[in-house]
């Protein structure tokens, strides 16, 4: 197990090294000029090029990469072209919104989807069943900007029960980081209701169909029991990797949802990010995100020992 | 618990969460509430021309003039000024009382080291020192520029209102690297930055400077009194989507849009909480710009054919779609300012597409597919190229219609390269009305060729020629006079096409007052009931 782990986190350096030197090239190789951006509309080119070479960018690719990767050694991801302000801490003061909105929403998403999908898998073909899986292609098909317009509209403007936008942090008190988190959390667990909703019912549906669960029947244990201690229990595996693979998706950037609540997270930092050709800020952040996505496979592949004790590193 | 007592239990929930953030509104009835027309992530608005920065120096900083809303300059931190029978001595003395945020009072000197590190970095800062020979503070509350020879627009340089705007710091902040950007913001102007509050990207503070010694006149455009009447102003960066900024409206969780979608300028003026307030009389400009170094356009009369295809209406019409709030106006310089006339214009102005047709024909244009930039990520200007593009075809030119988002517009357009190394043709931008308003700041009409700057370099020694003659002239009739002429030969050559005016709509509750004409987004004088 140990070793697994050790080996495991060791596999990281050369995924992130690649991605680093994948990251370094394709910016380097994007249409677009972070000096010109920076300047301003009026600026006129003899100015644009006093930016650029004040960012360093008149310098061979080859000795940029080795000023930044020389940094990043010493876990610098360097200083923003377009705020000026270190990427670490940039990254750090966007990553509380984004955490709570991607647990607020995963936890929604996941409290109401396992129950409806096992309920799925239990009355497979009834009439539920049928409303459920309608509702999936729904939840996957409708752009999360109309449902955010939609809730809007309904919850704030017309009910006026939660506010339009913005986040407050937890640390300025519980109840307003709530109400400013849940309507776009609501948002956007639809599409992974729907997604997890999906999975855990066609798993939980296969683990109906095993011996176990006739014996466990035969025994005449109460259906809730056999549907949560030995179906779903055995049917978690896939479920725990669609979650796992939500979390880091949710993590690595939920652009719109961000755009449209006005919530300062990682998302929005991205896209202000390559909007202006912010190059430390979108290679810091695309590190970032590959870490987490790393991180969070591990921990799905770890959490299979506690789901499956067939399971073994 | 059964299910409807669980949902009784969240509408309580619910109502109580929106009992607070009522509570939360009435505590903060001194916070002005503000969403930007864009982000805000340079805080030194000499460093860059971006209007979000620009914005941020009017709010911390003074200036030594002002445009007033009749686009006459007026006089701000200066009190008097005099200038010697020959022109070449002028010599300012300073309002008494001004001060800066850290107490410090405000000194010749802290504004002779602000205007030469201005004038490094701005178009009609470099201008104006090409005349200057040097200045200095003989007193604290004086100042003086000393001139090689006389020049015509000392005062309208000092006074300009939009970028680079010549914002006073203290010494040692305008000592600074002009190609480097400051750190320190301390300025003298009605607001102090809370540089502490500042997110990237989410949220700038502004608090009233309680020290602010304010003129005595009314406010009027950059000039006048800036009376300060609430606490705090919050700029709310992350609201960037159009409709969600309405609805935060509606809702009254801000309490001004800076920039109103035209999509909901009908929406906004129904609704009787909120109001669509007067701020400008002078319009912004829609351009289109050659790139004078390529065929075909590097022939006047392949682009004087493109001038005669190019009716204002239809690009407005595209583009603002909202009839009171754009106008044609066939001039070089924005109209209802002093040098905005319709001077040379007929080849735009009465001319129809047969006549392009003609034109084009008649041009010699050999068939090169013309490489229109067109921005498809930039609500205000993305429709212009593809109104460009059908015009183009219509007079009978090929088109490459190029989408692209802005930032790499920015990008490419500012290379000189072939068309076929990335080069580009055509791109279509707006203008403030005052960075346009007369011919030293109207960058298209620098025709000094590639020495020019700005992006296509058109090239024409008689408008240089012209605009040197501007420069030197002190009489305004004689300018007047200059400006037209100016005007006359950019239409004969074609430097670039202007595409008609328009206004950017504002919002706002209708509990804020006391807005007043700008022409920018100025945050004094504004009261919050």
């Amino acid at each position: 197990m140990y070793a697994f782990l050790a080996r495991r986190l060791l596999a990281t350096i050369p995924v992130l090294a690649i991605v680093a030197v994948l990251v370094f090239l394709m910016l380097r190789l994007t249409p677009g000029d972070p000096a010109a951006i920076l300047a301003g509309d009026a600026a006129n080119t003899e100015q644009i090029a006093q930016i650029r070479a004040g960012l360093g960018l008149d310098r061979p690719i080859v000795v940029q990469f080795g000023i930044w990767a020389g940094k990043l050694l010493s876990g610098d991801l360097g200083e923003s072209f377009y705020y000026k302000q270190q990427v670490t801490a940039l990254i750090a003061q966007r990553i509380e919104p984004t955490l709570s909105l991607a647990a607020l929403t995963i936890v929604i998403a996941v409290l109401v989807s396992v129950p409806l999908g096992v309920l799925a898998a239990w009355r497979f073909g009834s009439a539920f069943d049928r409303l459920l899986m309608g509702f999936s292609v729904m939840g996957f098909s409708v752009p999360v900007f109309v449902l955010a317009y939609i809730l809007i509209w309904l919850v704030s403007l017309k009910l006026g029960w939660l506010p339009v936008q913005g986040y407050q942090r937890l640390a300025d008190g519980f109840w307003p980081y709530l109400r400013h988190l849940l309507l776009p959390s609501i948002t956007l667990s639809i599409v992974y209701v729907a997604l997890i909703a999906r999975v855990t019912r066609a798993s939980v549906l296969e683990s109906l169909g095993e011996d176990y669960i006739r014996t466990a029947r035969a025994k005449g244990l109460p259906e809730a029991r056999v549907l949560v201690r030995h179906a779903l229990a055995n049917a978690a595996v896939p479920i725990v990797t669609v979650i796992g693979i939500g979390i880091a998706l949710l993590i690595g950037g939920v652009v719109v949802t961000e755009s449209v609540y006005a919530i300062p997270g990682l998302g929005r930092l991205t896209v202000d990010a390559v909007l202006a050709r912010d190059f430390p800020t979108i290679q810091g952040l695309i590190l970032f995100f590959s870490f987490v996505y790393v991180l969070i496979n591990l921990l799905v592949d770890l959490s299979y020992v506690l789901l499956d004790p067939r399971i073994r590193y | 618990m059964t299910i409807s007592r669980i949902a009784a239990a969240v509408a309580a929930a619910a109502t109580l969460a929106g009992a607070s953030g009522v509570a939360l509104a009435q505590g903060d009835a001194k916070v002005l509430r503000v969403v930007p027309h864009s982000n805000l992530a340079i805080l030194d608005p000499i460093w860059t021309t971006a209007y979000m920065s620009r914005n941020h120096g009017y709010m911390i900083y003074d200036t030594l003039f002002g445009t007033d809303e009749k686009s006459q300059i007026r006089p701000q931190m200066v009190e008097s000024w005099s200038v010697s029978p020959d022109n070449r001595l002028w010599t300012f003395k300073l309002r008494k009382g001004l001060e800066f945020h850290d107490g410090k009072p405000v000194t010749g000197d802290d504004v002779v080291a602000s205007v030469a590190r201005w004038g490094k970095r701005d178009a009609m800062g470099s201008a104006l020192m090409t005349f200057v020979d040097r200045m200095d503070a003989p007193a604290p509350d004086t100042f003086r520029i000393f001139l090689r020879e006389a020049c015509g627009f000392v005062l309208e340089a000092l006074g300009k209102p939009s970028s680079n705007v010549p914002f006073i710091m203290p010494k040692r902040v305008a000592d600074t690297d002009a190609f480097k950007q400051i750190d320190d913001y301390t300025g003298s102007g009605p607001y102090i930055f809370r540089k502490d509050e500042f997110k990237p990207g989410d949220k700038a503070v502004y608090v009233r400077n309680p020290k602010y010694v304010s003129r005595k006149e009314p406010p009027s455009g950059t000039t006048g009194g800036k009376h300060v009447y609430v606490d705090r102003v919050e700029w709310n960066l992350a609201l960037r989507d159009a409709q969600a900024q309405v609805s935060a409206l509606q809702k009254g969780e801000v309490d001004v849009l800076e920039a109103l979608a035209f999509d909901h300028f009908e929406t906004v003026k129904k609704n009787p909480n909120l109001q669509i307030p007067k701020y400008a009389n002078v319009n912004l400009q829609y351009m289109a710009r050659f790139n004078h170094l390529h065929k075909p356009f590097n022939d006047a009369k392949v682009r004087q054919a493109v001038m005669a295809a190019f009716a204002q209406e239809p690009f407005l019409r595209a583009q603002v779609g909202v009839k009171e709030l754009y106008k044609s106006c066939p001039s070089m310089f924005t109209c209802g300012t002093p040098y905005g006339s319709p001077a040379g214009s007929e080849i735009q102005s009465k001319s129809n597409m047969k006549k392009a047709q003609g034109l084009v024909k008649a041009s010699g244009y050999d068939g090169t597919p013309i490489v229109v930039m067109k921005p498809t990520d930039l609500a205000s200007i993305q429709k212009l190229p593809d109104v460009a593009a059908q015009l183009l075809r219509q007079a009978g030119f090929k088109v490459d219609l190029q989408a692209m988002d802005w930032q790499t517009l920015v990008g490419r357009r500012a290379k000189k390269d072939p068309i076929d190394k990335g080069g580009w043709h055509m791109f279509l931008t707006a203008w403030q009305g005052h960075d346009i308003w007369n011919p030293i700041a109207n960058a298209a009409l620098d025709t000094r060729g590639e020495a020019s700057g700005w992006f296509g370099w058109g090239k024409d020694d008689r408008i240089v020629e012209l605009r040197n003659q501007f420069m030197r002239a002190t009489d305004d009739a004689q300018k007047k006079k200059l400006a037209d002429a100016i005007q006359v030969r950019a239409f004969e050559v074609a430097t670039h096409v202007p595409l008609g005016e328009y206004t950017q709509p504002m919002a706002a509750r209708k509990n804020v007052s006391g807005f007043f004409i700008t022409n920018s987004n100025l945050y004094w004088n504004l009261k919050k009931n």
